[in-house]
């Protein structure tokens, strides 16, 4: 077996035993409960309410447990000394790399499969299968940013902020663009220079906010959107990894 | 910290992926549509109590998003997205839960006065007019200044004086305040005025000096000067109507 692939296979093992799978289970029976409850008052349109109520927090949910086993993972495993050991093997660090990059996706493929899985009661099937391929894609861009991070700060804290940060700052930056692109009053440089700043973010930030949609498992789906998820995390994907990548072969262990 | 490995370091092809991948992301976000808000896509307001549930115990922070949310609805990049397509009904709502979760705030009434309520469509600023006055009665004592502009616009914008009289007699009768400003309560008798209502402009403007609310002299001159034109046009009045009886 290659080094890569053992990397990635000791990757999936520790996500196992750390119990991962079953909090992402019991997070989806958790959502699961909270839906039906909360479609229990509405008195119409229950399953697309209960699909919403579902999809919504599943996603933040998804992507949250994503990054802190990523990023704790990695900074367990630096102080463990456990990367230098594997570092030190005969092969190039890109194996290193790639190697945790495919057991964490792995891991986000497992937890964005068991988050759709409740979803299959309630949406339709084309939107379903949509939802649940742009959250791995969601997930991709995650973990490839946990990996980032980590590897370029070393600590939990500001690793997992600065994950944060550019989940919920990619999330609303269309929102941010719009608002920054008319001000009330006739702009001034002020307005001119804010307006730059936020279209300069918006170039380098992966437009997280046309990902997995609620209104995908309601209806309303086309190919249009598959191939913008698609096109959007291959990209982000080559430069999320480049530059860890170039992170990781210039820092000295 | 140990020091960083030279740039040498890092194999060329990770910088060329580093440096592809940059550009890539760049024209692919350079190629999309501007991002633009179409009015029609203004969503129902959900109910003050999941909104309430979504503030998580600050309803003051998320009212000032939503407020900004609302502004997002108004505007696209280069043009404005003219503010009588957007649906009012759906809009009030939208104001109402903010002003729910945050009573305090000026800026709903503010953008509904001066926004929404400016449009060349009449039902849609009538709509937004009783909305204004809705609220108003809700505090009075805060939210005197949108009503004040509410009868401003009713008058000169829809030419409905009875709307304007309404509107300012509110204000009169609940904004009681010392800080609000005796022009503002004394806008009906301008508006009777306005109505030809002489006798009763003449009644109110004469209580408002007997009452001694008013101190500052030249605001009490004003009002007398006011008061003695509109006796003498009550008199001219009278004699026409008599000449004419004759």
């Amino acid at each position: 077996m290659s080094i890569v692939a053992s990397i990635a296979r000791t990757t999936v093992v520790e996500a196992v035993r750390n119990r991962l799978l079953w909090l992402t289970v019991a997070v989806v029976v958790l959502a699961f409960g909270l839906a039906q409850f909360l479609a229990q008052v509405a008195i119409a349109e229950t399953m697309e309410i209960q699909a919403a109520l579902l999809a919504a927090p599943l996603r933040v949910a998804a992507v949250f447990i994503v990054a802190v086993f990523v990023i704790t993972s990695m900074v367990r495993e630096s102080n463990d000394k456990i990367t230098e050991l594997l570092l030190s093997l005969p092969a190039p660090r890109s194996a290193y790399f790639f190697g945790k990059f495919a057991g964490y996706a792995s891991v986000a493929l497992i937890v964005a499969l068991l988050c759709a899985l409740p979803l299959a009661f309630l949406a339709k099937p084309s939107g379903l299968a949509l939802w649940g391929a742009s959250l791995v894609c969601e997930l991709l861009i995650v973990t490839a940013m946990s990996l980032f991070c980590v590897l370029t700060l070393a600590q939990v804290v500001p690793a997992f902020a600065a994950v944060a940060g550019f989940y919920l700052l990619s999330r609303s930056m269309t929102a941010m663009q719009i608002i920054a692109a008319a001000p009330l009053h006739e702009p001034t440089l002020a307005d001119r220079i804010v307006k730059t700043i936020v279209e300069s973010i918006a170039f380098l930030l992966p437009a997280l906010d046309g990902m997995t949609q609620t209104a995908w498992l309601l209806g309303g789906v086309s190919l249009g959107f598959a191939s913008a998820v698609f096109g959007q995390t291959a990209i982000y994907l080559v430069l999320l990894c480049s530059a860890a990548l170039f992170d990781l072969y210039r820092r000295n262990f | 910290m140990t020091a960083q490995r030279p740039l040498s370091s890092v194999p060329r092809v990770v910088v060329s992926l580093l440096v592809f991948g940059l550009a890539a992301q760049i024209a692919l976000r350079a190629s999309g549509p501007a991002p633009s808000a179409a009015a029609e896509d203004l969503p129902p307001a959900p109910s003050a109590g999941v909104l309430r549930l979504a503030s998580f115990g600050d309803p003051v922070a998320l009212a000032k998003g939503l407020m900004l949310y609302l502004q997002a609805f108004d505007y696209q990049s280069g043009s404005k997205v003219p503010y009588r397509d957007l649906d009012y009904d759906r809009l009030e709502t939208w104001l109402a839960r903010v002003l729910e979760l945050d009573p305090l705030a000026q800026y709903p009434l503010m953008a509904a006065s001066r926004l929404y309520a400016e449009v060349p469509d009449d039902s849609k600023q009538r709509s937004m007019l009783e909305f204004i006055y809705r609220q108003f009665l809700l505090d009075p004592n805060r939210r005197w200044p949108w009503l004040a502009h509410a009868t401003a616009l009713a008058k000169h914008r829809l030419h409905d004086l009875p709307l304007a009289r309404r509107y300012a007699r509110a204000i009169q009768q609940h904004a009681i305040a010392a800080n609000v400003p005796l022009w503002a309560r004394q806008m009906e008798a301008f508006i009777l005025e306005d109505m030809d209502e002489l006798e009763t402009a003449r009644l109110i403007i004469g209580g408002y000096i007997q009452s001694g609310d008013v101190r500052d002299p030249g605001e009490l001159r004003f009002l007398e000067e006011r008061l003695k034109a509109l006796e003498a046009r009550s008199r001219l009045d009278g004699g026409k109507a008599r000449k004419s009886v004759n």
